[in-house]
């Protein structure tokens, strides 16, 4: 019996990791083939590279803006990322502590907003924000992700202050703390697991979002990552090599992150959906 | 609890705490969204600084647009047989990766890469698969269904989109089933194995009941993401061959961009978001009904 059941956990184990092989296959082929020469990829995509031939990664590197593209994604993300979390820290912190009518019917406004696709917003918001000559430009950008992001943040930094006693602040404001010492020294050194989870969701969505900034951020010198990318394949169509490269230098630096974070990672994105 | 005196120090603290994410909210999400329903009675072609009220010619317009319904019934497929297949995947992903077995969490972390890549870069990989990769494969081995390249046929670019569309997502719910899955109380699950119940049994009749509100949250999810698909549609197929998989997110793109029919655009997505949200909506309201407590 106990036999039995050692030979069916290991008959798990072997299918769960041909699962996986097969599940990740998509991104080795890329690597496999990302040092290879155009002829070898289309005729035998399956086989090995005869040498470590970094051809490829320059071309790409060069002809994507690799440099620009990736200081304007860590920019933008970055930023934004920042922005969103102390700010609707705040506002949830407000919310929380201050319970009058206006504050829980806004609360509720902006969780509701959360089911309004970004489609339905995005031909007006082209439209205001062109007229007002806010377009190509990083900076638009990272406050939109701000108006975007918040009303998620909120939601989740509203359930987790709710938790912190009301005392833990009260002594705090007893020992002469403002309202804002108050919150940048109490509350949200104790909301910090919070904000890991909200900067995790974030990162993920503002690192790869493609349509706002592809509306957004029209000349090719803000580019980010995946706009590069996705210039970069529309002009090169048939150039396999350095698309493969292209691609991969566009998924690195995420992999790399996630190899050293992967713990945080998946914890954050199963802290997110709890509430 | 405490409060500030005097009045002007309580509204400095508002402005303060409140100030920057709802005035970034407002003017980004709400102003643009009211905009849009006025943009929705105008003839506005993208150029001209004046537009005329046109009353419901839109909506009109969208009733009729032949185009239109073909691409949201192809997207109502499309996320129907998609959601369906992410959430089984997902689940018995979550279900053997929660059994404490060894190396799970390396297992979690592995299924979960495709999420950390954008749907622009997945589609392009998957592009290189469909149309050149099992193509080599087709010929060589002479396998027939892989002779010619999947995107180049409607119905199988059309399976093209939602395998990729599973394999996309499924890692992602996989994490939240499994958190689903580690609240299920272990003592009334011991409990019902000193009873006698096999495996299949505790899943049946005890899981899957105690395991509703992770199905809510993951079908909400992907039901928003799916209908929504634009990235995706975008690399991997570009809703051909011949426009037979643009889905109702390109189709509205195109037509405000693309064609210059702001008006008519617009009225597209509101509609879309509205069936959206009264789908999204309605399926939490049946599905809360089916909770229960452990």
């Amino acid at each position: 019996m106990k036999r039995l059941k050692a030979s069916m956990e290991w008959s798990k184990f072997i299918v769960l990791l041909v699962g996986l092989v097969a599940f990740v296959f998509p991104f080795i082929l890329l690597i496999v083939n990302s040092f290879k020469e155009n002829k070898a990829i289309t005729a035998s995509p399956l086989s090995l590279p005869d040498s470590f031939n970094l051809a490829n990664y320059e071309s790409a590197f060069t002809k994507m803006n690799y440099v620009s593209a990736f200081s304007n994604t860590v920019i933008i993300t970055v930023l934004s990322v920042l922005l969103i979390s102390v700010l609707a820290a705040m506002t949830a912190h407000f919310f929380v502590r201050n319970q009058s009518k206006f504050n829980q019917y806004t609360f509720f406004l902006m969780v509701a907003a959360m089911i309004i696709p970004f489609q339905a917003i995005m031909i007006p918001l082209v439209k205001v924000y062109g007229n007002l000559h806010l377009l190509d430009n990083k900076w638009s950008l990272i406050y939109m992700y701000l108006g975007f992001g918040s009303p998620l943040a909120v939601f989740i930094y509203h359930g987790f202050v709710k938790s912190i006693p009301a005392e833990l602040e009260e002594a705090a404001m007893i020992d002469g703390c403002t309202r804002t010492q108050t919150f940048f020294r109490i509350v949200f050194p104790v909301l910090a697991p919070t904000s890991v989870t909200i900067a995790i969701l974030n990162v993920l969505w503002i690192w790869n979002d493609f349509l706002l900034p592809s509306l957004v951020l029209t000349s090719s010198e803000q580019r980010t990552l995946p706009l590069s990318t996705f210039y970069f394949y529309g002009t090169y169509t048939v150039d396999y090599g350095p698309l493969m490269a292209g691609l991969l230098l566009t998924i690195l630096p995420v992999l790399v992150v996630y190899l050293f974070a992967q713990k945080f990672i998946i914890q954050g994105v199963m802290q997110g959906s709890i509430k | 609890m405490i409060s500030e005196k005097g009045l002007w120090s309580r509204i400095r603290l508002r402005l303060l705490f409140t100030g920057p994410t709802l005035f970034a909210f407002a003017t980004v999400m709400i102003v643009p969204f009211l905009y849009g329903i006025y943009l929705t009675f105008t003839n506005w072609d993208g150029i001209s600084t004046t537009s005329t009220m046109v009353g419901f010619e839109n909506y009109a317009y969208v009733w009729k647009d032949a185009v239109f319904w073909k691409s949201f019934y192809l997207t109502l497929k499309y996320v129907f047989i998609s959601v369906a297949l992410v959430n089984v995947a997902a689940f018995l992903l979550a279900y053997f990766l929660s059994s404490g077995m060894k190396g799970q969490s390396f297992f979690r972390a592995g299924f979960f890469i495709p999420n950390l890549v954008g749907g622009i870069v997945l589609g392009f990989v998957w592009q290189f698969i469909f149309s050149n990769v099992l193509v080599s494969i087709g010929q060589k081995a002479g396998i027939s269904i892989f002779g010619t390249s999947w995107l180049a046929d409607p119905d199988k670019a059309f399976f093209a989109l939602i395998i990729v569309t599973v394999w996309q997502y499924a890692g992602y719910m996989m994490v939240i089933y499994v958190a689903g899955l580690m609240n299920v109380p272990k003592d009334i699950m011991e409990a019902a194995s000193i009873d006698g119940a096999t495996a299949f049994r505790k899943l049946r009749t005890m899981i899957l009941p105690l395991m509703v509100p992770s199905f809510i949250v993951c079908v909400f999810l992907s039901l928003q993401r799916t209908f929504m698909v634009y990235d995706l549609n975008l690399t991997l197929t570009k809703g051909g061959p011949f426009k037979s998989t643009e889905m109702v997110s390109m189709h509205v793109y195109e037509k405000a961009f693309l064609s210059r029919d702001y008006g008519v655009g617009q009225a597209e997505a509101l509609v879309l978001f509205l069936l959206v949200a009264g789908i999204t909506l309605l399926q939490v309201y049946f599905s809360k009904k089916l909770e229960v407590e452990a």
